[in-house]
């Protein structure tokens, strides 16, 4: 669809990256352009739009409509400009009499075959087939078309074969034959921009049509993944968001930040008044330059969810019902309860859980509540059970946390690894540009004990996949670095100038034993010598080489031990600072980041600076007027310990749900339960409110002004687009709470919540919401030597100084099989669900994910009796849930897998207490388990939906 | 403390994290390693848990690896609670 709201415009056809430049004359004005640019191209950028259909920006010409022509003096015919690159001065010219006649010509052959119901199509005022009509001066069409495929019969009354019915089987958008033109922008959009391939053009000449694969007859049962790209790039009304067929067209755009994943896309809110019409990627967003994945573009849909929450409650007992109150008195109902807490058992037995969701200014207040009201540094974050180990490894290693590229840097890579992440599920505007780059040649090594989408789908297929057993993660970095150094593949040049050459020898002897080769760990880790030294050449010498990883890494005992061998594998072979390469942590939710580096961990405050440190303390107190403690807090696993011990005993939950995404349930339930206040701050009564005596209401993204900072360190800004339906933005609600304990904030915009972050703390030194608006995104750090950020990390030396090198001794997890857990299970997520769901369960996206599922091998299958779609039951020495199975060889034999976006499975039962050895970083992708036939829920999950049922009751109002 | 735990004794968990701080840490140069597992301790475990620790440690140190007992001294013992 094309965009008349906020123009961007549409060149015609993507940008040429040539350094080389090219002077023209188009129309009497020179233009000078780069080499490789198209004639369409270069005339936008003067101003001049020729007509056209079947091209735009995001994908190459096609050269079809032949609505686009053109005429160049000294050249024979009407070359399409779409597809004709410039040549250095040439003269074009873009209307003449010819030209128009042609022109028309062509726009009276598509409206002949064209229903004439503009004024009640959904595209009315926002369709490019109106446009051209318009631009050529149509003005009548001289023949009638006998064959149409818009006519539902024909003139006698027969049905027209041709005639194919709306398919409105997606939730969010439908498709619509009789409308199209057969551009195939669609096509080329699905393959080129997102690379999944689920749509093709069928037939040839007049019987060609648009269709959702051979297989199937719909688009919700085809391999669509409902990312839109192909509803952005459709020019008419042919794919169209159901919404504004609802609605009709937009009036305005925001540009926001998707508030879903760690990738951050870019957004237009278009909006109707404060009705939200559709959320399109913004073409100048820098993480996803204009496209998106399902979530962002389409499930908002929870934001005005019927359960949602719009007014604080309160109750004594969580048996009671909740009762609801005035902001006023929930404030003050809280506020009693915490400094009772606080007098009765200490300044150390409260403390809160800071939002990977919520905006940075919002969790940079909330672990300010804690540090400076509640005078104690007991904050967490839900980061805690993600990527608390990519902390500390790369901290140890390369002296900071942050991730060293941009996205962009995927362009210049040669070899990929990936490794226990599916960026295809949970980054998925990430995968789509890394699966480009890999259709344009560059290689990918894979390493999941699962055949993911990135091994094989349409396209794409991993050079490598090493399917490793759950939980040898430091036995296959080790070895790929045995390789690597005993074959003498390391880059020496590099490691001498910008590593400490003696640790690197030490490194170098450890990794050399024998005990460390391919071979030796072969047994260990199920994985082919030779399949792990052929990865290893790859990646030392294929070129440019970056790994990404995700929570597959860091969910382990030894997940820190696996974040330093990903830096020392980089090191070694110099492919860290510049583009093109580097270490890549793929962050889940939206702002884990941002929660991060806002202070949100118990030993350090903002901008990763540990708590003992006394000139970190003292601007802290400066600022804050307070006296800071100087030993570290509680983590979250700390917190229900000490609350089961009786030691801790008030909580405020922002935006988290910890009940539901960390591990071993039966343990975080009896924590929270021995707690006397528990706050829960969120859009919806939640699985932790089960267990609250106070609920605020949150906001959504769409309701709240402030920033989010994406896995690449991007600060993005989020922009409220309609009021709190709740009322208060959660920074209000904050401020509130924490005046009502005495606090006295005064803030009245988060710019200056802002302000006291860049005062603060060096990285964000440079960052103001006034540089936000003209550069539209920063990369931190951001400071007097970097003023417009920094995309790449440690260009000329690494943060730490010199790059340490850091021994990784594989130690097995004690989590291990045995006679009565004999399988192996690992957790992930999916494309269409977002964490614990809250958000997604609550949109048509369950159109796609009904429920979690158990994957399991066809052979671990048939011993046990079980057949696909059968209730099995899965127990762990934790717990034990019943879901249903599904039988695939995407998981070896030995091994189970599982999602846990459902509360209803409780797949956190089964998770066990085990942690990170550094982070205590919970171990969710190594469970021991036992699959057998079931037939229902288990009584656990019948006692949970029971007291979940009854703590959720609210009294009605008096 | 876990419910289920798969360790025994009220301060079994503790123990177990200590151990495997430990086992990390035996893989450096060992007074590096001592020096590293007790500045660990030190940054991240908040004065409870360190207090249990030394309840362990005063009592002998049963269950604890050499490297933890060796650390001991270099660990903060925590102020009395708040
Ligand atoms: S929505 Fe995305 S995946 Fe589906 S057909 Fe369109 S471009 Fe392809
Ligand atoms: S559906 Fe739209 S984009 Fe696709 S071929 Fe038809 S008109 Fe073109
Ligand atoms: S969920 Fe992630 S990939 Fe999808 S639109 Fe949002 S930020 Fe982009
Ligand atoms: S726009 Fe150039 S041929 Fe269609």
């Amino acid at each position: 669809m094309k965009d008349f709201i906020i123009p961007d415009r549409d060149f015609g056809t993507p940008a040429a990256k040539s350094k080389q430049m090219v002077t023209l004359n188009i129309d009497g004005f020179d233009v000078t352009v780069p080499e490789g640019t198209s004639i369409m191209r270069a005339a936008a950028e003067i101003g001049i739009s020729v007509p056209k259909l079947c091209a735009t920006d995001s994908i190459d010409a096609f050269g079809s409509c032949r609505l686009c022509l053109v005429e160049i003096e000294g050249r024979n015919g009407t070359p399409a400009s779409c597809t004709t690159p410039v040549a250095a001065g040439i003269k074009v010219h873009t209307q003449n009499s010819k030209l128009k006649q042609l022109r028309r010509g062509v726009m009276e052959l598509y409206i002949s075959d064209h229903p004439l119901d503009c004024l009640t199509c959904s595209a009315n005022g926002d369709c490019e087939l109106q446009d051209m009509a318009g631009a050529v001066g149509l003005r009548d069409v001289r023949y009638e078309a006998i064959d149409t495929h818009f006519k539902v019969k024909d003139n006698s009354g027969v049905a027209n074969p041709n005639y194919i019915p709306r398919d409105d089987s997606n939730p969010y958008f439908s498709y619509d034959p009789q409308k199209c033109i057969v551009c195939s922008r669609c096509v080329r959009a699905c393959e080129e921009v997102q690379g999944t391939f689920a749509l093709t053009i069928e037939g040839r000449g007049f019987d060609s049509r648009v269709s959702f694969g051979a297989k199937t007859d719909n688009a919700l049962s085809s391999d669509c993944v409902s990312c839109g790209a192909c509803v952005q790039a459709c020019p008419t009304a042919t794919l169209q968001e159901k919404s504004v067929i609802e609605i009709g067209t937009p009036e305005r755009s925001v540009i926001t930040t998707c508030a879903y994943c760690g990738v951050g896309c870019s957004f237009k809110a278009e909006m109707r008044g404060d009705e939200l019409v559709r959320m399109v990627p913004y073409k100048h967003g820098k993480a996803n330059r204009g496209h998106s994945c399902v979530k962002g573009r389409f499930a908002y849909g929870y934001a005005s969810h019927k359960d949602r929450i719009l007014n604080p409650m309160i109750r004594d007992s969580i048996n009671d019902p909740w009762k609801e109150v005035s902001w006023t008195e929930a404030m003050d109902f809280a506020a009693a309860k915490m400094k009772g807490i606080q007098t009765k058992y200490g300044r150390q037995s409260v403390g809160v859980i800071t939002s990977s969701r919520c905006t940075n200014e919002e969790a940079y207040l909330v672990q300010k509540l804690t540090r400076a009201v509640f005078m104690n540094n007991n904050t967490d974050t839900c980061a805690r059970v993600c990527h608390s180990p990519t902390g500390y490894g790369l901290g140890q290693t390369l002296g900071t946390s942050a991730g060293t590229q941009d996205f962009d840097s995927v362009e210049h890579t040669d070899v990929a690894i990936v490794i226990g992440a599916n960026p295809a599920s949970g980054h998925p505007v990430f995968a789509s540009r890394l699966k480009k780059r890999i259709r344009q040649g560059a290689k990918l090594i894979v390493i999941d004990p699962r055949r993911t989408e990135m091994v094989e789908s349409a396209h794409i297929r991993a050079a490598h996949h090493l399917a490793l057993t759950p939980g040898t993660n430091v036995a296959i970095v080790t070895a790929l670095a045995h390789v690597i150094v005993t074959e003498g593949l390391f880059d020496a040049a590099f490691i001498q100038d910008r590593c400490d050459w003696d640790e690197f020898q030490d490194y170098a002897e450890f990794v050399s034993q024998p005990q460390n080769s391919p071979e030796a760990v072969e047994m260990l880790t199920g994985v082919k010598a030779s399949e792990v030294r052929a990865a290893a050449r790859l990646y030392a010498t294929g070129g440019n080489a970056a790994i990404y990883y995700g929570l597959g890494v860091t969910e382990h005992s030894q997940g820190s031990t696996t974040v330093i061998g990903i830096a020392n594998l980089a090191m070694m072979t110099g492919n860290i600072g510049r583009p093109g390469v580097g270490v890549n942590p793929l962050r889940g939710q939206n702002n884990v980041q941002g929660s991060c580096d806002m202070g949100s961990f118990p030993h350090e405050l903002p901008g990763y600076r540990h708590v003992k440190g006394d000139a970190v303390r003292d601007i802290f107190e400066k600022a804050w007027g307070v006296q800071i403690d100087p030993e570290p807090g509680l983590r979250i696993p700390n917190m229900l310990d000490a609350a089961v011990e009786g030691t801790f005993k008030g909580l405020y939950c922002q935006g988290e749900d910890i009940l539901q995404s960390d591990p071993d349930t039966k343990h975080v339930a009896a924590g929270l339960a021995a707690m006397e206040c528990v706050i829960v701050h969120d859009l919806f009564l939640n699985e932790t409110a089960n267990y609250a005596h106070v609920f605020f209401p949150g906001s959504t993204f769409l309701e709240k002004d402030g920033t989010f900072t994406n896995a690449e360190r991007r600060i993005n800004r989020v922009r409220k687009v309609m009021a709190p339906r709740n009322g208060y933005a959660d920074w209000e609600v904050t401020q509130m709470f924490a005046n009502a304990m005495g606090g006295n904030w005064t803030y009245t915009h988060p710019m200056q919540i802002m302000e006291e972050i860049a005062l603060t703390t060096p990285s964000f030194a440079g960052v103001t919401y006034e540089k936000l608006e003209t550069m539209g995104s920063i990369q931190w750090p951001c400071n007097e030597k970097a003023p417009e950020g920094t995309p790449l990390m440690h260009v000329d030396g690494f943060v730490r100084g010199k790059g340490k090198f850091i021994n990784t001794e594989y130690v097995a997890t004690d989590e291990k099989t045995g006679p009565r857990f004999p399988l192996l299970l690992t957790t992930g997520r999916i494309l269409s669900q977002y964490n614990v769901g809250a958000q997604t369960r609550r949109t048509p996206n369950v159109a796609w994910h009904a429920e979690d599922v158990l994957e399991i091998h066809p052979h671990d299958a048939e011993v046990r009796g079980i057949k696909d779609g059968d209730f099995v039951r899965l127990a762990s020495r934790s717990g034990n849930t019943s879901l249903r199975a599904t039988i695939t060889d995407k998981v070896n034999p030995g091994v189970v897998y599982t999602t846990f976006h459902h509360p209803d499975t409780q797949a956190n039962v089964i998770t066990t207490d085990f942690s990170d050895w550094a982070t205590n970083c919970p171990e969710y992708k190594v469970t021991a388990v036992q699959v057998s036939p079931s037939n229902g829920p288990s009584e656990w999950q019948e006692e949970y939906a029971a007291q979940a049922t009854k703590s959720r009751r609210i009294a009605a109002a008096e | 403390m876990s419910l289920n735990a798969p360790h025994e004794g009220p301060h079994a968990k503790l123990i177990y994290m200590a151990n495997q701080i430990a086992k990390f840490m035996e893989s450096k140069p060992h007074a590096e390693g001592v020096e590293l597992l007790a500045s660990h301790i030190n940054d991240f475990w908040e004065p409870r848990m360190r207090r249990h620790l030394f309840e362990v440690l005063d009592a002998g140190g049963t269950g604890l690896r050499p490297l933890v007992l060796e650390a001991a001294s270099k660990i903060k013992r925590p102020a009395l609670a708040a």
